[in-house]
């Protein structure tokens, strides 16, 4: 690893002040991507700002809204009372992802944060357009089982990892960052974005802002719901395809749904067009069928992840039926 | 150049540091300073001064105090600094779970944790279980269920083990596995460290 400059900071201001300090600099929370990324010659920051000391780990229920701070882990958030209850589908994400060891320190705002986990991306030899920009998508025609089949672009067919991000996706979370002059809240399905031209920017946060917490609506989708995670071992792996599920049943009629995919797209994909076509309708396995069809719009294989244009809605299928069983 | 600009300071971000640091290289490339500057090391030197940190920790109950680069992670520093080498490197990229340690009570990959990040926590290694002569009833149950068979993954297994009882996550084999799934066996054990687990929890020790 290329040595760095490391200083630690207790607050918000702080950290803000620091980063603006310094354009090569990066925050470091729980460092489980960031320090794997740094060792591989990914990424080499000349300076880290250790942020773990820094308030922000609160989960609270604010009014109608459940508050959750950027540093709070992923175990602390998984495991906590409020979240079980009110957002088990947030609980279930979390579990499903990476060990226990990586989710006591990994943070809410750090698995935000987290890089794609494509081969090119992580081999600095081979070309690579979201860590070189200009240099070509190894991924295109070479090995990409793993990877996208939404929202492509011809630069980028890289996936973001994240399972926790898929339920917040769902569950119209939003999210607030501060700059050294105020703060300003985004949808959190706006936060990640699509490769388009620029695969290099995961996101929409911008150089001086950091992440301060999430804010997430409380609902009626904690008694029908479901993370299905397919992946390639039973645990401790990335998605194949993840399907995050949550419904509001009155008389096997779906009053509310919240429908989103992992593993298929360069940001967690929303399935809003599944949603809008099974709000008011029986939860019936042949309505599920037709909810499923709808996701695969605009669907497009590059070979070796083609299986993914099956397994997708199958798993959305599966996803509905688990949680219309869970009562 | 001036003189003045030589020196590091506490302020300067590493890339000006480098910057000044091959100023003192290129001078000392001219005759006379040459020699001095080589016999002084005198860049390393600022190097090493502006870039070690101080840090604080208690392992095993045993307090320490060092000076060291922000790079070094926390395995490599108990490996390599306090020869603490029951703690495994496997994979080195928080894959396998060799590295299993406990920070503060919690377990965590120490491949994946800088040093200085520990600043002020206590660790627990597996050298930090046994309690002199006598075996942490863990390590005794992985004895007695063969619970491995090359062995290097098996500190990393059974500081993980002892976490899993402590979280609560032991209600069922299924259980056991999800939450022991971040230690990786090549020798396949797997199911005898469930056993040693499942054990150690019926048996109803403290761990």
């Amino acid at each position: 690893m290329i040595n760095f400059q490391y200083l630690r900071t207790t607050s918000v201001k702080s950290a803000i002040a620091l980063l603006l300090k310094d354009k090569n600099a990066k925050f470091l929370a729980g460092g489980t991507n960031l320090i794997d990324l740094m060792k591989r010659g990914v990424t080499a920051p000349e300076k880290l700002i250790d942020i773990n000391h820094v308030p922000l780990k609160q989960i609270e229920q604010i009014g109608n809204k459940i508050h959750i701070g950027a540093l709070a882990t992923n175990t602390a958030v998984a495991d906590h009372a409020l979240i079980k209850e009110k957002l088990p589908l947030l609980s279930w994400a979390l579990q499903a992802g990476a060990s226990a060891q990586l989710r006591n320190v990994a943070t809410v705002g750090g698995n935000m944060m987290q890089r794609t986990r494509c081969g090119y991306f992580y081999d600095t030899e081979m070309p690579c357009n979201k860590r070189q920009p200009g240099t070509g998508c190894g991924a295109m025609e070479g090995f990409n089982r793993m990877h996208a089949i939404f929202g492509t672009s011809e630069k980028c067919i890289a996936v973001h990892p994240s399972d926790m991000c898929v339920a917040l996706t769902a569950l119209d979370a939003e999210v607030v960052l501060a700059n050294g002059k105020g703060e300003r809240k985004i949808a959190f399905k706006d936060f990640h974005r699509l490769a388009g031209d620029t695969p290099q920017l995961d996101n929409n946060l911008k150089a001086d802002e950091m992440i301060i917490r999430v804010e997430i609506p409380v609902n009626n989708l904690a008694k029908n719901y479901h993370y299905l995670k397919v992946r390639d071992r039973a645990s401790y792996a990335f998605a194949l395809v993840s399907v995050a599920a949550a419904f509001e049943l009155n008389n096997n009629k779906i009053t509310d749904i919240r429908l989103a995919m992992g593993g298929v797209a360069h940001k967690p994909w929303r399935l809003t067009a599944s949603e809008n076509f099974l709000k008011g309708k029986e939860a019936t396995l042949s309505n599920f069928e037709k909810a499923a069809e709808l996701a695969m719009t605009g669907a497009k294989g590059f070979g070796e992840n083609n299986f993914k244009l099956k397994l997708a809605p199958n798993t959305i299928i599966e996803a509905l039926n688990l949680a219309k069983s869970k009562a | 150049m001036k003189p003045s600009d030589q020196k590091p300071n506490q302020g300067d971000s590493r890339r000006d540091f480098l910057k000044k640091s091959s100023v003192i290289t290129a001078i000392a490339l001219t005759p006379g300073i040459a020699v001095k500057a080589a016999e002084n090391n005198a860049d390393e030197r600022f190097a090493e001064l502006f870039e070690k940190i101080p840090l604080n920790l208690t392992v095993n109950n045993k307090a320490y105090k060092a000076l060291v680069e922000p790079r070094v992670t926390l395995l490599d520093y108990l490996r390599e600094e306090l020869h603490l080498t029951g703690t495994k490197k496997g994979c080195d990229h928080g894959q396998c779970g060799a590295c299993t340690v406990h920070v503060d009570g919690q377990r965590v990959n120490s491949c994946l944790s800088l040093a200085v990040m520990n600043e002020g926590k206590k660790i627990t290694t597996i050298e930090g279980l046994a309690d002199g002569d006598t075996l942490h009833p863990m390590q005794a149950a992985f004895i007695k269920h063969d619970g491995f068979q090359c062995g290097y993954c098996t500190s990393g297994q059974i500081m993980s083990a002892v976490a899993c009882i402590r979280e609560g996550h032991t209600s069922s084999r299924a259980e056991i596995s999800e939450y022991m799934s971040g230690n990786i066996c090549r020798c396949g054990a797997y199911p005898n460290i469930v056993d040693a687990i499942v054990d150690v929890k019926e048996g109803g020790a403290t761990v």
